[in-house]
Formats: structure tokens, sequence, C-alpha cells
């Protein structure tokens, strides 16, 4: 398989390339925009650091209305629109063409107002998602979804790929706290879709919105559900001898009526490599590591926690560390969600992020490691162990073309894997250019179609990130599809 | 085609069969599974009725992955006793409103689905869309096509599940559906406060969902509705034992400034969150509109206020209303008011006359319209599957 194609650029869009941008220039304050050769390098690409394109220009509007006027220039220019919230994806969902133009929302980052009776938060789109919790944290609410990269990240790339994190397990993922949005569509319209009610009306188009990448319109405010932190939470060290072990308490914990807060699992290469990073106390003689987590008062979580004790006994865990301190909590949720960062110190990795039946869990660790095993390479595997949700991370050197192409098929061949144990190609990072070309392993032609329908709504000319999601091969003519 | 045929599939191709028969006989189906709720929204100029009530069965359930998937004509008792067996549970709490509506016949999880109908657990756990993770349907051209899947992290492609959920079959017949589920509590127990009027029994409740309590309920029932002597607010707590123990002990604590908790027996907490989730306390009378209501919990009070209900109830904390009106309420003066105080109604249970030519679905911003046209066309071009329902339909 070769690298990912990109589409070619439209010549008669880079004929015009002063022209739009002096077009541009007279939409937004010249702050907002970017077209010099030099500053536009830092947009080439986002966290799948392997493909980058310089893009024609970058805005950076600080108004809804800001949005609309450069989508409805773009709209009736043709010209292809690249939205970016922090261009944290690892899917290569903000990745740019040379042929378009790339909108950022990075400078409508205030929370416009925190509802703790309604228990709802309205934000700017740029936001990071950190801010909403720091934001109500002093009043002990919290917002849920937390995306390893919640530091950088914003609630516009979280609305375009529906980001989970690790507590999902119970709190759910974007859609589940997110209660209403205003976007700007192509053309320029600016439309509501639910608001601070529960239920929103009509079809659910929040529902649709939310993980469709930036393809159907531009987010520029959220309202999101806050929700009142626990009275106390406490992560939990679980190891055991080999991974196997720690996937069969998994499910144990689960069949047992236990629904931990979050259950993550790190192999031995995980562990040593983010012990390294963040000193976070994680045992070194084990196979692998379980991070269970509970929540409540103390009482609580003792009563908890016996139970899951219990349970990991029974599969002959060899050691269980409870974290004493918030320092030490804190210690351990560090190690966890610096593995991508720590792993990037020591080598070029790809990021899977294949979900798979949770019952799945010992025959896909087992055929993973073939696969890895047979292409030469390593891997170092974090995942949210309670849904399924897989994150090999596959390293490699990113000079070594050789070895890049080897960690891409191997990818390539996991993904397929989980989607044939009854999985999917992506649980929380989206589709991208990373996974694009997989769709078809996943949905048939009729699957796909239907969803390039319901995309064509909202973007019949393929302009809102065009590169993304869909196969290059096998797009429908939108246009021909309206007229039938 | 004659008026009125029953179309009965028991297999997914039978379903496409049906739907490209009238696709090529210039037909239109009205889609059913158990006939509950089919005297919801608009009635639709159809040609056909497609039963699903035969297309039954669960298809695979994973207790420890908790997961459950079935056929959509599935009946939801039997899928809730499977689940009940396994001491797991829907975490939305599906309505029964074959009481409120006088309809006869059994539920279905496609129903369930197409309806997005959620109880009261939903002001915690989330709504039906919530816990729906995948589906398979037959779109209107014939089409089987499936979106999400079997597990519970997924953001692979557009998210046509949630489009399905709550689109009362407009966009497609479902055809498999499969939820997320969760352990069944070991214990439940419900906190009553005594005589608050509805703006201090919304504070109660805001206040309630505010602490770190772990609420799965918050009801509010005015005298009138009630049969008893004055309101009564209703706090649900469930889980481990030892911790629900806890937490109520808590929350009376934190409620204390509302007036003492009463605590209520398990039959009694049983009978009341039914009662409240099913919209009993406005089946009776039969000659009164019904509603319901969603908006921002605080919002409740003073919408209700204006609303002349006759009779009312809060439920979500006070973000469901449902009320009822005299037959000849103005619906549309119903429907500005509730998007005055940022929300929107349904008419829930009108006449069939009325329904023909009345506002039912709340109506929308023009280029959401706009844009939910285009979404019906992109999935049933030819306006086959229960046109009208949610929106008056192009002429045929």
């Amino acid at each position: 398989m070769s690298a990912i194609a990109f589409p070619e650029p439209d010549v008669l869009v880079l004929d015009r390339r002063a022209e739009i941008q002096r077009g541009l220039a007279e939409l937004v304050p010249d702050e907002c925009l970017i077209t010099a050769d030099r500053e536009l390098v830092p947009y080439e690409t986002d966290a799948f650091t392997a493909y980058r394109r310089v893009p024609l220009a970058v805005v950076l509007p600080e108004t809804t209305e800001q949005v609309s006027a450069v989508l409805r220039y773009c709209n009736q220019q043709g010209v292809p629109v690249v939205p970016r919230g922090a261009g944290t994806s690892l899917a290569g969902g903000a990745i740019p063409q040379e042929d378009a133009v790339v909108i950022g929302v990075s400078k409508m980052s205030r929370i416009l107002e925190v509802d703790y009776a309604n228990r709802t938060a309205k934000v700017q789109a740029g936001v990071t998602n950190i801010a909403i919790t720091d934001k109500v944290a002093r009043d002990g609410f919290f917002y849920a979804p937390d995306p390893s990269s919640q530091l950088a990240c914003t609630i516009a790339g979280n609305i375009a790929m529906n980001s989970g994190g690790a507590h999902c397990l119970k709190y759910g993922v974007t859609t589940n706290n997110l209660m209403g949005v205003k976007m700007v569509l192509l053309d320029g319209t600016i439309i509501d879709l639910g608001g601070s009610a529960l239920d929103a009306p009509g079809y659910d188009l929040l529902g649709l919105v939310c993980g469709s990448e930036g393809q159907l319109g531009i987010v520029t405010e959220a309202t999101v559900r806050i929700l009142r932190s626990a009275e106390g939470a406490r992560p939990v060290l679980f190891g055991f001898d080999k991974p196997e072990t720690a996937g069969a308490c998994v499910a144990d914990i689960i069949a047992a009526g236990i629904v931990p807060v979050a259950m993550e699992f790190m192999d031995k290469q995980a562990v040593e490599i983010c012990e390294a990073f963040a000193k976070a106390g994680y045992p070194l003689d084990v196979g692998a590591l379980l991070i269970v987590e509970v929540e409540g008062s103390d009482e609580e979580m003792n009563a908890t926690l016996s139970r899951i004790v219990e349970i990991a006994r029974r599969h002959n865990v060899t050691s269980i560390k409870e974290s004493q301190s918030a320092m030490e909590a804190a210690a351990i949720w560090k190690g966890r969600k610096s593995a991508f960062g720590a792993t990037g110190r020591v080598a070029d990795y790809i990021c899977i992020d294949g979900t798979i039946p949770t019952g799945k869990l010992p025959e896909v660790l087992n055929r993973m490691d073939d696969i890895i095993e047979r292409y030469g390479l390593r891997v170092a595997n974090v995942f949210h162990a309670g849904d399924g949700n897989l994150h090999p991370l596959i390293l490699y050197d990113i000079n070594d073309a050789d070895e890049r192409r080897k960690a891409e098929e191997a990818g390539n061949e996991i993904l397929k894997l989980c989607v044939d144990v009854g999985g999917c190609l992506t649980g929380e990072h989206g589709v991208g250019i990373e996974k694009r070309d997989l769709m078809t392993h996943q949905f048939n032609e009729q699957d796909l179609h239907q969803q390039m329908r319901v995309r064509a709504v909202f973007d019949p000319t393929w302009l809102m990130n065009p590169a993304k999601v869909f196969p290059l091969e096998g797009r429908i003519e939108p246009v021909l599809e309206a007229a039938e | 085609m004659s008026e009125e045929i029953r179309l009965s599939p028991t297999t997914e191709e039978g379903v496409c069969e049906a739907v490209m028969m009238a696709g090529a006989n210039d037909g239109r189906l009205r889609v059913a599974g158990g006939g509950t709720r089919l005297d919801i929204g608009r009635p639709c100029n159809h040609t056909h009725t497609i039963d699903l009530s035969g297309l039954s069965g669960i298809t695979l359930y994973e207790p420890a992955e908790m997961i459950i998937s079935a056929w959509a004509g599935t009946p939801l008792k039997e899928l809730e006793a499977a689940l009940s067996a396994e001491g797991q549970m829907l975490t939305f709490e599906p309505n029964d409103l074959r009481e409120l509506l006088g309809t006869e016949g059994e539920p279905t999880v496609g129903s369930v689905v197409a309806s997005n109908n959620s109880g009261p657990r939903r002001v915690y756990g989330g709504a039906a869309r919530d816990s729906v993770i995948g589906v398979r349907f037959v779109n209107g051209r014939g089409e089987v096509i499936k979106n999400g899947g079997r597990v519970m992290k997924n953001v692979t492609g557009l998210d046509l599940v949630k489009l399905q959920s709550g689109a009362w079959g407009t966009l497609g017949v479902l055809t498999e559906v499969t939820f997320k589920v969760l352990p069944k509590p070991e214990l439940v127990r419900t906190l009553a406060l005594s005589d608050l009027d509805d703006r201090s029994a919304v504070q109660a409740m805001c206040a309630a969902m505010g602490t770190p309590f772990e609420v799965t309920g918050a009801s509010h029932l005015p005298a009138a509705g009630n049969g008893a002597e004055g309101s009564r607010t209703y706090f649900r707590i469930e889980g481990m034992a030892e911790s629900v123990a806890y937490r109520s002990a808590k929350l009376s604590d934190a409620l204390a400034a509302h007036g003492a908790t009463g605590t209520l027996e398990e039959d009694e907490s049983d009978a009341l969150w039914r009662s409240v989730r099913d919209a009993r306390p406005l089946a009776e009378p039969r000659d009164r509109r019904v509603w319901r209501a969603s908006l921002p919990p605080t919002k409740g009070p003073d919408f209700v206020a204006g609303s002349g209900a006759l009779s009312y109830y809060f439920d979500w904390s006070g973000g469901l209303v449902w009320f009822s009106t005299p037959m000849d309420a103005d619906v549309d003066a119903i429907h500005r008011l509730a998007a005055n105080h940022h929300g929107h109604a349904l008419l829930v249970r009108a006449p069939h006359d009325v329904r023909a030519h009345a506002q039912i679905f709340p109506p929308q911003q023009a280029a959401v319209e706009r844009l939910s046209a285009g979404i019906k066309a992109s999935f049933d071009p030819s306006h086959i599957l229960n046109p009208g329902l949610m929106v008056p339909d192009a002429p045929h």
C-alpha cells in the first residue's frame, strides 16, 4: 500500500492565490489573516505529522460573523476550506492542502456563561477542553470528556472528532455531553442546534454534526453539560504478569456489575516509557498494568475497591497500589495521559485507535503481537480497557522510509483486525486522512453512499475538509444525486 | 394500490422488498412496531402499513460487554426481561404511553429508538439516543444501511445512528438496533419533600442535581396532580447498598433548607417512577390535549405559569414538563411560549382531525428546516416512509 494520497490541488484556485488572499483581507482584520509563506508553515500539519501540506492562507476569525463572511467567500470562489482547532488531531483531521484556506477558531476562546442550576456552560468553540473544567472546578464542577490532549485541544476540535478520553466509561464522550452549538454553514448561514434544554427538537442534527470531522460546517459556540465532581476519586494500580490476565480481569469486573469511572490498560513497554517520563510510581516488574479509578466518599470507594480487589486476586494480581494523596493520584493520571508524548520522546510512532468487543481482547492482543513481530517492529500498548478502545503505539523511525511503510502497513492490518472481530476503525480520534482509505473495510458501498448523500446536504461540492473521511475513489457526484 | 394493506415482513430482506414495492407503485408506508405510538404526529397519508412486529428476537447479548442487539420489532418487555435475567437494564428508562394514548399492542425496541423515548433517568444517564450504539435500517431506496455497531466507542464516519434516533421512522425503517446497557442498581431509594411550590421545587431539584450524590430522578408533582394533600418533590438515589444509604443521608442534609425529607417504600417508589415515566397523572380526563415540553430546568415553572395548563408535572429536574390543555387551546401559542423559554414542545395527544392540521412537532429556524428537508430527501428521495409525520409533506 502506498502513502496516503491527497486530492490534486485545483490549478484554477492556485493561479488565483494572490487574488483570494486579497479577497480574504477585505473580510477580516489584518491580525486575523496569515498569507506569508514562512508564517503558513506552522499550519502545514497537525499531530499526524508524517503528512503535511502548506495551505493557501490561514484565517483566524474573532467572531461568528467573520467565520460566516469567510465561508461564504470561499464557497463563492470554489476554494476548499479546512477547519482547525488546536491542530492536535492524531488522524490528520486538520491537515490542509495547497489550494485550501484554513479557518482556525483559536481566537474565539472565551467562556461566555456558566449556569450551575441548569448545569451548562456556554463557550466559544476555540476554548481549550481543560479551560472549562478550570473555570468551574472551584465550585466543584467539571466538564467530563478528557482527551489526553486536553491541555491544548479545543472544544471545536472535540466536537469535530467526537472526542472521548479516559473517563467516558462512566461519563460518555463528547456527543453525550454536548447540548447545543452555533455553527456556520458553507454558504455563510448561521444556525443554532440544540441549546440548554435536555433534548433538541427535530432530527438530531447536533448528533450528526458531532464527529463529522469539519465536513458539515464550522462550530463557533457550544453549550456543554457540566457535572458536579464526585466527593473523591482514587486511581488504583493493578499489576499482572501478562496482558491476557489483565484483560480477563476487566471483563470480570464488568460482569460483576461494577462500572468504574475508568479502566486503563498499559503493557510493559508503555509502563516503562511512561514511568521514565512521569515518575508516577508505576511498578516496573509487571507484564501489564491496569489503572482502575473509583469515585465517591472514602467509604464508598473502599466498598467498591474491596470488590474489585477480590476479583483481581482471582486473576493472580501481582501488585496493587492505591494512591494515598491527591498528588499521587495526579501523578498516576499524568503518566497515563502523557503516554503519547512520552513515547514521542523515544521514537516516532503511529497511534492506532480501533475499538474491539472487550471479550475479544485476549485474542486481539495475541494476533496484534503476531502482526508487529512479522514486520519486525515494536509496539507500546495503552488503551481504554473498559470500552475496548485500543491505542497500540507502533514505534518506528520517521527518517527510515522502509520502516515507516512497514509501520503504516502493520497499523492498517491491526485496524482491519479490529473491524473483523466486530469492532471499528476509530473509537475517538476520527478517520481524518489516516484511516480514510480503510473505510471500505468497515462499510460497504451503500453505507458510504448514504453517508455521502447526507454530507452533500451541507456541502454538495466537496469544499469542506474534502480530503478526509471518505476514500477519494468511489465518491459520488452529489450534484447528479441531487438532480435525481 | 388498494387502501390500508398491511405488509408484515419477518426478515430484513422482506423489509427491503416492501419498500421497493412501495417505491415502484407510488406507495407510501406508515411504519409500525407494536402500534402503541401511531397516534403521535401528523397522520401519514399512507397507502400501506408496514408492520415490523414479525421481525423480532434478540440477535446478540454480551452481558460482560454491556451491549445488546435485537430486531426492531422485538417487544421492549422481552428485551428488558433478558437484561433483567443478567442483572442489567437499559439506562434511559423508556416509557410506555399506552394508558395515556389509549392504545394497545406491545411497545417495540424499534419504536423506542424511533421516538428517542427516554424516561426519568434521562436527567442523569442520558437519552435513548445516547444509549443506541448501532442501527441497521432500510432507506427509502430499499437499501439496507448499517451505521455504528456493537462497540461503545465508535466515531467511524458520519453518525447516522443519531439521525435515526428520534426520526420517527421518516429516515428509514429500522430493522436492528444495538444498545449499551448498565448493571441494575442493587438498591433504589426515593426521598420526598412536601408542599413546595413549583419554583422552590425546581430550585431544590436543581440543587440536588448539583450535588455529588448522583440523583437519578428528580420529579415534582403539584398538589392537583398527585392525589396527596399537598405537592411532592421526589429524588431517586440508586447503587450499591452501602452507598445508597450514605448518599441518601447526605442528600437529605443538603436539602434541609427545603424541609424534612421522607422516604418512600420500595413498591411505592417503583409505582411512582413508572407513573412519572408513563405520564399517568395526565391520562385522565380524556378530553384534554397532552403535551411534553423540554426546557432548561429553571425555565419550567415560568413556562407552565404562562401555558394555561389544566394539569401538569415536572420531570428531569424541571427540564421536562408534562401538561394538559383544553381541546381548543392555541397550539401555535404554546410553541411560541416554549421557544421564548429556550425550549420546545411536542403535542403528544390530540384527536386525529386536530393532528392533521396543527403543528405537532416544534417549528424550527428556517435554515434548519431546509437542512432537515434535505436530510429527509437524502434517505428517502420519493417520500415513501411516514410521509408528513413530522413536517407537512410536499405534494406527492
